[in-house]
């Protein structure tokens, strides 16, 4: 029975890694799930379903060559996958603003109390060196309601002087 | 009445561009009858299209009287449908019947008129928006061969740009 493993692999960016990286494990004879790669702050960092055959450690000497020529580091870990089973998000929500210690715990402390269940979120510092702006996106799933999070949001961006806007995911079935 | 099986992608007629409709007779309405009550049968489906089940007619069926307090024309059978002027835009979120367990956010205008023929042949100028736009032109790109998966915006571009001004509130009533 073919396994589910998830890999992780960071290292510092380079053209190549995502070829590289598929290429090895398709040579392998694995089968790639769903996978989310980003480049953050220069490193790029992934996590990868991997559907295989035998155990972690053919697995990990399969990706030994790719990762020792492209400098990153490979963590795997055998998963239960659930697949054709996504859970949807209804709601998403933006908040930004003058960077500094502490935005997203507060942020999503006071969502988290509210009833929110994070199912995704991207974070990326903009703005300048001097006036560094945080900017966050999440996507979700209210469970006490959109309204909760609304007033929250609007008690976050009174007292803690940041941007914040919640849409309703309106999901239109065709 | 009958429900009909409804392609679901990789299914390569999903892609093929539809042929206008010539005369409307008891065969269609049969037809358009079938058709909608498949689109009811579907979970929660707002609309849909006959290409969807195999017939490659220009015709959409779209009902999102549903939805509590949206603007709608309520049951529409839009004939020959032509999008004849589209205004602003808006990301919102979108499934199909026939791709099933995803879905994703797209761009679509936020407010449109058209023309298309109703179930008498009778020519119809529609003007809509929101909820029920999305709808109706999620519905047409399936005449043209285009799914919703044709149209994905990135997670990191789906928020609208908008100057905010402090001190108000900030948190803005859904779209």
């Amino acid at each position: 029975m073919k396994k589910w493993y998830m890999v992780t692999l960071v290292g510092r960016d380079q053209p190549g890694i995502v070829a590289g990286v598929a290429q090895a494990l398709y040579a392998g004879r694995c089968n790639l799930g769903e996978a989310s790669m980003a480049r953050l702050g220069g490193n790029f960092a992934t996590m990868l379903m991997v559907e295989f055959d035998g155990e972690i450690p053919a697995l990990e000497a399969m990706l030994e060559e790719v990762s020792g020529r492209m400098g990153l580091r490979c963590h795997v870990d055998a998963i239960e996958a659930g697949l054709h089973c996504h859970i949807e998000p209804d709601v998403r929500i933006s908040v930004y603003g003058a960077d500094r210690a502490g935005i997203v715990a507060e942020v999503t402390g006071a969502l988290a109390e509210a009833g929110l269940n994070i199912l995704n979120l991207e974070t990326d510092i903009g703005g300048t060196e001097e006036n560094p702006i945080y900017i966050m996106h999440l996507d979700g799933v209210a469970g006490r309601g959109a309204a909760a999070l609304r007033s929250v949001l609007e008690t976050l961006s009174r007292e803690k002087n940041v941007e914040a806007r919640l849409v309703e995911n309106d999901l239109l079935m065709g | 009445m009958a429900v009909l099986e409804i392609l679901v992608y990789p299914d390569p007629r999903l892609k093929q561009i539809s042929e206008p409709v010539e005369t409307v007779d008891q065969a269609l309405l049969d037809f358009i009858a079938d058709l909608e009550e498949t689109m009811r049968a579907g979970p929660g489906g707002v609309g849909i299209a006959a290409p969807q089940v195999g017939c490659f007619k220009r015709i959409v069926i779209v009902d999102v009287s549903c939805k509590p307090k949206i603007p709608h024309h309520g049951r529409l059978v839009l004939i020959n449908p032509v999008i004849a002027t589209s205004n602003g835009s808006v990301v919102g979120r979108e499934g199909c019947l026939s791709v099933p367990d995803y879905t994703g956010n797209v761009a679509r205008a936020e407010r449109i008129t058209l023309n298309a023929w109703d179930e008498t042949g009778a020519e119809r100028v529609y003007s809509m928006e929101g909820f029920e736009a999305r709808a109706v032109q999620h519905e047409m790109d399936h005449l043209e061969g285009l799914l919703f998966l044709d149209r994905l915006v990135s997670r990191r571009d789906i928020f609208r740009r908008k100057v905010y001004q402090k001190p108000r509130a900030s948190v803005s009533k859904p779209s």
